[in-house]
């Protein structure tokens, strides 16, 4: 259970690298949020065996994580977190696609082991973009920057709750595995009987929670929406951010670079 | 305008699984009294709370606040005016920053940005919060926690405060601190607690609650110095008020003495660290 934990701890440091202050961090949220989804999108519309295209995409964590200065090895671990659900989606590839597709001297590559390589890199991509935005913007920065953008108000405030109160409700289920381990003496696997009470109380507290909060917010006059004061501001730096990002992962995505790049060595070397 | 008048007429609840709340409770509390409810655990004291806002909705009885009566038409306005602290501040700080979280109920009054952020300001600086403002409200120590729920309520610049145990799970400093911020206050305050020597220090008067129904209502030391009273409704003297467990001066505790046998080693020698409470003079803060 310390585990989980600390597992959550770790999300609230990604908020803390969001405190830096280099020129990425100060850029609008706004920006970040549509070079992050640009880039997502471009990495993911490529064909499935795609793999050299998808080199140059690199570059784009890579200056960020480095001119943010961000923990390169901590992001890295996050992202091994969550690898084994790519692992998963793409380890059938290699059995069920057999077809040589890549002849390497006497080596052929299967398409399989082809696409797995892609989903991989495409993996690694999307998802260290996603965190690198957090950390050089917050979550809740992000959210209002959704809102900003036209996400409708229900589910940035849905995003905003799920965010603030994830805490205290890992405190609180932290809390009852705790005590319960401290009276249990069995070992440490907790049976059925009782993970299912223990559950069912953790959801009537937090009803019981949201039914506060819902007076805290109603008393302070609640109407469905929520206000900020967010001092967003998209000028020329953050123009010149997301139109810089989005016209290179688009000429990249519609023109194969490192497929030209052989041409030309080929050409040169012929 | 209204008069920060708030008047209970013969509340009665009884909560929808039949366990009784309040049955036929009645108070008038006037403008700028500071009136602390106090009662044991169970005797319906954060029931009325929720009354006083419109939370519950009294199976009998009224609820007037100013001129207004509380009803369904008159509800956004009366909560408006009566600030409400609750018990958790993590129920009252649901927002991403302190700063937000204060600027939320001006910015929902319909404020603008410019003077949503000096009322922000300005409540922050007078409950000493003004270096958390861009903190996550998660992050924040529990002195700190209850100091910015303070100031959500502040902001909204109410005329009746309503706080349910401002003083519960803070260590000595900042419980200290809460009171003397208190006392600063010129709102009509309604405190429902069972720190009865907090109660002392900001209340002149005390509502006693016992099962529901109101037992005493009075000068607060008055009530405080009866006995039986507190007893039958399931309290005890304010610690100020009770024997000095050391030397044994002053009223004799009645309920439990404790042996004196610990005491004597201690008694004639470390008298530095021994004082009255009664001479504190930092209890002479309120007005």
């Amino acid at each position: 259970m310390g585990g989980i934990e600390n597992g959550f701890l770790e999300i609230g440091r990604l908020d803390t690298l969001a405190a830096g202050d280099s020129a990425l961090h100060r850029l609008d949220p706004r920006a970040k949020l549509l070079a992050t989804l640009v880039f997502i999108v471009t990495v993911v519309s490529f064909d499935k065996y795609t793999v050299s295209g998808l080199a140059p995409f690199f570059l784009y964590p890579f200056v960020l994580v480095s001119a943010g200065g961000l923990p390169a090895g901590f992001l890295f671990k996050k992202l091994l977190w969550v690898a084994p659900f790519a692992l998963f989606i793409g380890i059938a590839n290699p059995f069920l696609d057999r077809d040589v597709l890549i002849h390497l001297g006497p080596l052929g590559i299967s398409g399989g082991w082809v696409s797995f390589c892609s989903i991989m890199m495409r993996f690694f991509l999307t998802v260290s973009a996603a965190l690198i935005l957090i950390a050089l913007t917050g979550f809740n920065s992000v959210c209002m920057a959704l809102e900003k953008l036209g996400t409708p108000a229900p589910f940035v405030v849905q995003l905003l709750f799920l965010y603030r109160y994830l805490f205290v409700l890992v405190e609180e289920a932290a809390r009852m595995v705790r005590a319960r381990a401290l009276r249990s003496f069995s070992g440490r696997t907790m049976p059925f009987k009782t993970f299912a009470p223990l559950v069912g109380q953790l959801l009537l507290r937090t009803l019981d929670r949201a039914q506060r909060i819902h007076l805290a917010m109603r008393c302070r006059g609640f109407d469905g929406r929520v206000r900020v004061l967010s001092p967003l501001k998209f000028g020329g730096a953050e123009l010149a951010f997301a139109a810089g990002w989005s016209a290179y992962f688009l000429v990249m995505r519609f023109f194969d670079l490192p497929h030209v790049l052989g041409i030309l060595v080929t050409e040169i070397m012929g | 305008m209204s008069h920060h008048i708030v008047e209970a007429r013969d509340i009665h609840y009884t909560y929808p699984d039949g366990t009784p709340g309040v049955r036929g409770v009645s108070f008038r509390v006037t403008h700028g009294e500071s009136v602390a409810l106090v009662g044991a655990n169970g005797a319906g004291k954060s029931t009325l709370l929720l009354q006083l806002n419109g939370f519950l909705s009294a199976d009998r009885g009224e609820i007037r606040v100013g001129d207004r009566t509380l009803s369904k038409k008159t509800l956004a306005e009366i909560r408006r005016t009566v600030g409400m602290v609750f018990q958790d501040p993590d129920d009252q700080l649901f927002m991403p920053t302190v700063f937000d979280d204060v600027a939320f109920g001006p910015l929902n009054l319909g404020f603008s940005a410019h003077e949503a952020r000096q009322r922000v300001a300005e409540a922050l600086a007078t409950v000493g919060a003004a270096h958390l403002s861009d903190r996550p409200p998660w992050r924040l120590s529990g002195g700190e926690k209850r100091a910015a729920a303070i100031a959500t309520v502040l902001a909204m610049e109410p005329e009746i405060l309503v706080m349910d145990e401002p003083t519960s799970n803070l260590d000595p400093r900042s419980r200290r601190r809460l009171i003397e911020l208190l006392a600063t206050f010129h709102h009509t305050k309604i405190i429902a607690t069972h720190d009865l020597d907090m109660a002392m220090d900001l209340c002149e008067r005390t509502l006693v609650l016992h099962e529901g129904r109101i037992t005493a209502d009075g000068p607060t030391e008055e009530i405080f110095a009866n006995q039986d009273l507190l007893a039958a409704s399931g309290l005890e003297k304010p610690l100020r008020m009770q024997g000095c467990p050391v030397c044994g001066a002053g009223s004799p505790p009645a309920v439990f003495r404790p042996p004196r046998v610990l005491a004597p080693a201690h008694h004639h020698h470390g008298d530095s660290a021994h004082h009255h409470d009664n001479d504190d003079p930092d209890h002479d803060h309120h007005d």
